[in-house]
């Protein structure tokens, strides 16, 4: 029996494997479905709900909705577009999201989405939270005021004999990304750069490095996210920087 | 017919909103003979004259007399545009928000290093503006119409922004213009 299941995105006919989450099915289609949370290798999580599609009609989450047999997913819609946009906005009110002092600034995928569904400004008022600045460890800086609980660091980042880095600490509204005590001093360079890399905003910093890609070398600065043909301007500068 | 008027402001900005108004070169040339300067600093007339098409604004409210010239422009002018990002979210003049006013006085006039030995005082001549428990993003105190982001605006954003809007033409957005930083 055939394992390759068919569906339409927007109309066009798709197949993927079967046991493929709709995200990544999209993907292999060569459709770009907006998403945050979401880290290829991982088990998703379906925080962010950035990637909701309508399947069937329905509003559901691409990255943890398996692909089934004749599906209609809509993708590219004027309401799934408000939608996505209003989830982004949210982020950016209710922390404190200062993109012309943040680090992370051209390299930030909320940054990113939101140049890519082209907010201006977002609709709800601003939060101003007070929320914290931890740069007690020696490699990372960790700012509570960007952080945006998409539990990435705490999904991607264990030690050799895999042990949780990160955790989360308290619950509801006062839920914070804990660097592990017992642990920290295990966080090395290379886990800090991993760490700075994984976290979609600027949350998560490698200490000493600062601002090091000028204005224009960006990874967002020409191209949108999601676009192929920025991914592969990246993989050939990050060439360039390892050579 | 008349050529729109426009007029422009800086509320708790740093003006580089308005050096990016400059940045559009040798534009500026065609933006004068498109457009009529009204209360701005561009040409330093301190107040409205008569009714505007297009008021900008930079800055966002952090004091009572931002507040009072964001309502003055908003009475004034047909169209209002935050041009920047302190008047879209508060930008950097807004990283006080999360520290009390009080400390936030006594750090600037009273403990911080470089003020001077036995002159420490807090300004409270009547005269001065009343600092605002925070700084507000400017469609948090009055209606916007347009929003320009950038720290500063890139200058063929808000070309394109102001061609359109006189010649009530799309606005073209182009992705390399949008940008927070």
């Amino acid at each position: 029996m055939s394992t390759k299941i068919n569906f339409t995105i927007d109309g066009k006919n798709c197949s993927a494997d079967k046991g493929m989450f709709v995200l990544g099915a999209a993907q292999k289609n060569g459709i770009y479905i907006p998403s945050l949370c979401n880290i290829e290798g991982l088990a998703p999580r379906g925080s962010c709900r950035v990637c909701t599609v309508k399947i069937n009609g329905k509003l559901m989450v691409a990255c943890s909705t398996p692909v089934a047999e004749g599906m209609k997913i809509e993708n590219e819609t004027e309401e799934l577009h408000d939608l996505r946009k209003q989830i982004i906005e949210l982020l950016f009110v209710e922390g404190n999201h200062l993109c012309p002092s943040c680090e992370k600034s051209g390299n930030c995928e909320l940054q990113a989405l939101a140049y890519r569904l082209k907010i201006m400004a977002p609709r709800y008022p601003y939060q101003f939270p007070v929320r914290e600045i931890d740069a007690s460890n020696p490699k990372l800086i960790k700012d509570h005021n960007r952080c945006i609980l998409c539990k990435r660091c705490i999904r991607a980042i264990q030690t050799d004999d895999g042990k949780n880095l990160f955790a989360f600490k308290q619950r509801g509204c006062k839920l914070t990304i804990n660097i592990e005590p017992s642990t920290s001093a295990a966080i090395t360079d290379e886990i800090a750069t991993k760490a700075a890399k994984i976290c979609p905003v600027g949350a998560l910093l490698k200490k000493e490095v600062g601002f090091v890609q000028p204005i224009g070398h960006r990874l967002y600065d020409h191209l949108p996210i999601g676009n192929t043909a920025s991914l592969n301007i990246i993989s050939s500068r990050e060439k360039d920087t390892n050579t | 017919m008349s050529k729109p008027v426009i007029a422009t402001a800086s509320l708790a900005g740093c003006f580089g909103c308005h050096m990016s108004i400059l940045d559009i070169d040798e534009r500026i040339l065609d933006l004068i003979e498109l457009v009529e300067f009204n209360k701005s600093p561009v040409d330093d007339i301190k107040s409205f004259h008569k009714i505007c098409d297009i008021g900008i604004i930079e800055g966002g409210c952090c004091n009572s007399e931002n507040i009072h010239v964001l309502k003055d422009f908003r009475k004034n002018c047909k169209l209002l545009v935050s041009l920047g990002e302190c008047a879209i979210m508060g930008g950097l003049p807004a990283l006080r928000n999360g520290i009390p006013i009080q400390e936030c006085l006594n750090e600037a006039y009273l403990d911080g290093l470089t003020v001077e030995k036995g002159n420490k005082i807090i300004p409270n001549d009547n005269e001065l503006p009343m600092i605002l428990d925070k700084v507000y993003p400017c469609h948090e105190v009055v209606k916007i119409d347009y929003f320009l982001p950038g720290c500063p605006p890139n200058a063929d954003l808000i070309w394109d922004a102001l061609v359109s809007i006189i010649k009530g033409t799309p606005m073209k957005l182009a992705y390399e213009t949008i940008k927070y930083d």
